[in-house]
């Protein structure tokens, strides 16, 4: 199909401008349909179901039964990313503006080697990692009572939040921070410059005039390290035994243990209503920007 | 005498970087070759291979998961990127009507939680009878590669030179053949990219997975969970590290493939 294709393409585009329109559309129609399939459809079905009952009926008990339920659970997913995003944030300014602003050569080379790593690393293995790490004889226990900073009696696990919050930022840090060093090396360096010859410190230089020219991807990046929250199924699984726990997980019980699509849906709503909300605030934001330059 | 002590301060934030990144990963290592480790043991107290040779031993289940996992991902290598170059193409080169909500709609699968998504595709396969095939897992591991293929194969095709293409035209090569011998060689690069990145999303892919495929369909993720959810460290350790091979090799090798001038590319 696609040599078929392929021999449409070609008849170039400059030549046929009139009539490129019928076979450019066939030419993306596959993909679109496989979208539209795949993506769209299930989409709909998720919002449509969450509000009809057993019998075909529009209701809202759904909606209802999922507070009930899961209301717990909805909070905690939501403190559960505000403290992970809040996390994900201070490290990978940190990390992205000392790899832009940093004196050290050798720092700055080894931190640009080592901050990538668990961007490649699966979640499906960032989860069994943190499992074993974090856990009561971990090797993050081992090392602090090594140190002497731990005594056996007090070591803990921290399988709970805690670990959720750590390994949400242990694989989504080196992401935001590829968006933002990258953003910040584009950024004129004059500016930097003269502002540091001006005598501002390196700190000040990074929160006064590297920072605010980023945020836009800043915001990106942690816009979408919460879609990625909100859709791993594995980390939170297992991470945390028993409730409450991240509504992915939730939802996945709803399904595997009572078939109750319903109110998996109804779940599932907000979850998209907690993403769209901060994308909405996102946008709003720049769009004021915009208006007001 | 100053200058010493930030340096020392530098050294010591670095290491804690390597220990935050690195720890992980060696408490996984550690536990591959664990034979015996009981708390408050800091290190294991037997060392040993025998839970690899359990790991792969015939009927254990590894073999066959790795099997299924890297078909699975050749297959959906080949799905997606037999839809993604066509439209890739049309979304690069040639006039198209409503072209950027194309590529918004392309692009809105990222945009949204996919859990949701995933459980209503198993529902929607159900009734087709697609739960626990390989197609079926195949096509639900096309969502998240199409959308990177699409991508990655519309900057690949826009950073190819028109101008060469056009030559070839005029000294009479048909169509095809210019499509096969100019333009195909000069976005192979990208191409090839995005095949990896659909590959490795596939190898690691697991929510969709545990909806639709499983229990037929055991891939390496679903038996690394299954182990760790059934207390069995040393193979979920085992198994986590034969699925780290293929995401750390390809990664070490992508940036040969995806060139600056198509990064560069992307969104537009």
């Amino acid at each position: 199909m696609s040599l078929s294709n392929a021999s449409r393409v070609s008849r170039s585009p400059l030549q046929n401008a009139s009539h490129t329109k019928w076979y450019s559309v066939a030419l993306v129609a596959p993909a679109l349909a496989a979208i539209v399939f795949l993506f769209a459809v299930p989409l709909i079905r998720s919002v449509v179901t969450a509000f009809i009952d057993a019998d075909g009926g529009w209701t809202l008990e759904n909606i209802s039964r999922a507070v009930e339920f899961y209301g717990r659970d909805v909070v905690f997913t939501i403190v559960i990313a505000v403290l992970s995003l809040a996390v994900i944030a201070a490290i990978s300014i940190a990390i992205a503006g000392y790899l832009t602003l940093g004196s050290t050569p050798w720092a700055v080379a080894a931190l640009r080697w080592l901050y990538r790593w668990p961007l490649f690393i699966p979640f499906i293995v960032a989860g069994q990692t943190a499992r074993s790490f974090l856990a009561r004889n971990g090797l993050m226990n081992s090392m602090l009572m090594e140190a002497g900073l731990l005594e056996p009696v007090a070591a803990q696990s921290f399988l709970d939040w805690r670990g959720l919050v750590m390994t949400f930022a242990w694989k989504q840090v080196p992401f935001v921070t590829l968006l933002l060093a990258g953003a910040m090396a584009s950024l004129d360096r004059a500016t930097i410059e003269s502002a540091r010859n001006l005598g501002a410190n390196r700190l000040r230089c990074l929160f006064e005039i590297v920072l605010p020219q980023v945020r836009p991807t800043l915001f990106v990046g942690l816009i979408l390290s919460l879609v990625t929250i909100m859709s791993v199924l594995s980390v939170p699984m297992m991470i945390i035994a028993g409730t409450p726990n991240m509504m992915t997980t939730m939802m996945a019980h709803r399904v595997t243990y009572y078939g109750d699509y319903a109110v998996a849906n109804a779940l599932g709503l907000f979850s998209y209503l907690l993403t769209a909300l901060v994308a909405w605030f996102y946008l709003r934001s720049t769009l004021e920007k915009e208006a007001g330059k | 005498m100053r200058a010493l002590f930030p340096r020392l301060g530098v050294a010591v934030l670095i290491g804690l970087v390597a220990f935050a990144v690195f720890g992980p990963l060696i408490n996984l290592v550690i536990w591959a070759f664990a034979e015996q480790w009981f708390f408050p043991n800091r290190l294991p107290s037997q060392w040993g291979f025998m839970f690899w040779e359990r790991v792969f031993r015939p009927r254990a289940g590894a073999w066959e998961a790795l099997g299924n996992s890297v078909g699975i991902a050749l297959a959906t290598v080949v799905f997606s990127m037999a839809l993604a170059i066509p439209a890739g193409y049309a979304l690069a080169r040639l006039v198209l009507p409503f072209r950027h909500l194309i590529m918004l709609v392309f692009l809105l699968p990222q945009a949204f939680p996919s859990l949701p998504i995933f459980v209503n595709i198993a529902a929607m396969f159900y009734g087709l009878g697609l739960n626990g095939t390989y197609f079926g897992v195949i096509l639900v591991h096309s969502l998240p590669g199409l959308v990177y293929a699409v991508w990655i194969a519309t900057a690949a095709f826009a950073a190819t030179d028109i101008a060469m293409e056009e030559a070839a035209r005029n000294l009479g090569a048909s169509p095809l053949r210019t499509f096969r011998d100019i333009t195909l060689p000069q976005a192979a690069p990208g191409l090839m990219a995005a095949s990896i990145f659909v590959f490795l999303d596939s190898i690691d892919e697991f929510t969709g997975t545990f909806f639709v495929g499983t229990p037929d369909i055991t891939t390496l993720p679903i038996l690394m969970f299954n182990a760790a959810m059934g207390g069995n460290y040393q193979i979920a350790a085992i198994t986590a590290l034969i699925l780290l091979i293929p995401s750390v090799g390809f990664m070490l090798i992508i940036e040969r493939f995806l060139k600056s001038d198509v990064l560069a590319r992307i969104g537009r």
